[in-house]
């Protein structure tokens, strides 16, 4: 029999992968995968504006990295700094900033490996239903912006022409991706948030002929790797973040492997 | 609704339809950057049933009118007017897609409004893609994917259709089967087209007027017309004249599959065809 807290670390596993995975195949097909980053990088500051201020924490982390998603854009905009320096300078400068910040605090004491790295075994019942509630709240958003999204994905230019609103569903976009490093954040850690996003994706890509494939694949290979990773970190007694990102890998290697057979189908 | 716009005599340029409100207007249309103008007073207006033509160098900012008219640049000076819900279907001058984005042909069809599958078999085959409906965009050849853009652009019947260089890519032979449907789709469905092209041959058969573009308005009016104009000769050239005397010339006569010249069926002008629609 598998004991409580695992059970409890499986859903908020499973929870956090099934909401990762559409959305990180928008951060790939969008080329966004270090404004991914720069965006989780910047969740610690929510944690620590949530001890320093006292506001809820999964509000914080997604008050903090939406706002630097807009500060993002807003640079990118001006056209005053190649995006890739851009966020360079503010992934790093956000994660350091939340760390001085939690540093001036001593009388904290805070878990910092778990808010970096994930700590899921340590997940309460509450925690795993704010991943499944705001996870699916968030999913059924995606749903619903899906054909306007996938069109400016596919070519801004034509879709706006077409009337799409472009900036509308871009920022909707950042709103559904604060949402999920806020989500995520317990089970893989903010180091490691890009990797749940970005791996499964990737290991999809090769089996897919249509974006919906893709999405659905994503969320199931994320899933699994949840559960695998998961079963390595309770028998080889491994961090269960990492050992994560590490059986996601495995099913990317799988997938390139079965990728020529695949192509013969 | 009856209300006409009280400024559509006022914008300057030859305007086909004075009673008819146009389907998109500019005024006084600029754009800058970084201290440069790339198009500066321009005006021009695309009404139904209306093939407008914009021609001119490269660089001349072809591409940068087409694409302040869309709204897709907010324009440094003057305006634009577009009719209220006009439709638009926009053929861009390059497409690139995502190899990172798994998409057939028929998914690109319908990205951003749902149509039956039939109608999107039958917008490919007006360009003669239907049979790529269910390959990966990425497997087209660049002239085959202007293709499915193109009947991507026809499908939604849109009142304007904006062609950026729609033969790009497509062997010669394809060219004039295009304009010829883009002449079609124009008739038939009375929407205004609104193209940019260099190939002044083909380009001359099938518009009604030409806007020769090389930073400001150089010259205005119908092909004859234009061909006459001082300056569009020195932009392309006396040879450049010749053009639509060729187009003429093509229309004494026709040739039977084995060369020998017959008389012509004569194809409906343009003017007659909106007449009959209207």
């Amino acid at each position: 029999m598998l004991d409580e807290f695992f059970l409890r670390a499986l859903a908020a596993a499973v929870g956090a992968a099934l909401l990762a995975g559409p959305l990180g195949c928008f951060i790939v097909w969008r080329r966004m995968a270090y404004f991914g980053d720069t965006m989780a990088h910047s969740a610690l500051l929510g944690v620590a504006l949530d001890f320093l201020l006292g506001i809820d924490l999964t509000l914080g982390v997604v008050g903090v990295t939406f706002t630097v998603a807009l500060l993002l854009i807003a640079f990118q905009h001006s056209g005053r700094i190649a995006t890739d320096t851009l966020l360079g300078i503010l992934s790093h400068s956000a994660l350091s900033l939340g760390l001085v910040l939690v540093g001036l605090m001593p009388w904290l004491r805070l878990d910092l490996m778990g808010y970096l790295f994930g700590d899921v075994l340590a997940a309460s019942w509450g925690e795993v239903a704010l991943i499944w509630g705001g996870g699916g709240l968030s999913l059924l958003g995606l749903v619903l912006i899906w054909r306007p999204l996938l069109a400016i994905t596919i070519n801004e230019d034509l879709a706006r022409a077409e009337g799409v609103a472009a900036l509308r569903h871009r920022l909707m976009f950042m709103a559904l991706m604060a949402v999920v490093i806020a989500v995520a954040m317990k089970v893989i850690g903010i180091l490691l948030i890009t990797s749940l996003l970005i791996i499964p994706a990737a290991a999809a890509r090769p089996l897919s002929r249509t974006p919906e494939q893709m999405a659905v694949m994503a969320a199931l290979i994320g899933a699994g790797a949840g559960v695998a990773g998961l079963f390595v970190s309770l028998g080889l007694d491994t961090p269960s973040g990492p050992s994560i990102v590490v059986a996601a890998l495995v099913f990317f290697l799988l997938s390139l492997a079965i990728t020529p057979m695949v192509r013969r189908l | 609704m009856s209300d006409l716009s009280p400024q559509i005599g006022d914008a300057g340029t030859s305007i086909a339809h004075p009673a008819v409100e146009p389907l998109i207007r500019a005024a006084g249309l600029g754009i800058e950057r970084g201290g440069r103008w790339l198009i500066h007073d321009v005006d021009l207006s695309v009404s139904s049933g209306e093939i407008v033509t914009l021609i001119g160098p490269n660089g001349g900012g072809k591409t940068t009118v087409l694409r302040a008219l869309l709204g897709l640049i907010d324009p440094d000076a003057g305006k634009v007017w577009r009719r209220p819900k006009l439709t638009v279907g926009y053929l861009p001058q390059r497409v690139q897609i995502d190899t990172t984005l798994p998409l057939t042909v028929a998914r690109l069809m319908t990205a951003t409004r749902r149509h039956p599958r039939r109608d999107v078999v039958a917008a490919l085959a007006q360009t003669g893609v239907d049979t790529h409906l269910d390959h990966p965009v990425q497997s087209l050849s660049g002239g085959e994917l202007q293709r499915v853009l193109l009947a991507r652009a026809l499908l939604g019947r849109p009142d304007l259709l904006v062609l950026d260089e729609p033969v790009q890519g497509v062997d010669y032979a394809g060219e004039a089967t295009l304009y010829e449907l883009i002449a079609n789709i124009r008739d038939h469905f009375t929407c205004g087209v609104l193209l940019v092209s260099h190939d002044l041959h083909v380009v001359m058969a099938a518009t009604d007027r030409v806007i020769c573009l090389n930073h400001h308005v150089c010259c205005t009016g119908a092909p004859q017309e234009v061909t006459r104009d001082v300056e569009y000769r020195r932009l392309f050239g006396p040879r450049a004249v010749e053009a639509y005397a060729l187009y003429r010339h093509a229309h004494d006569h026709d040739h039977d599959l084995a060369g020998e010249v017959v008389p012509c069926q004569p194809a409906p002008r343009p003017q007659e065809a909106r007449r009959r629609d209207a």
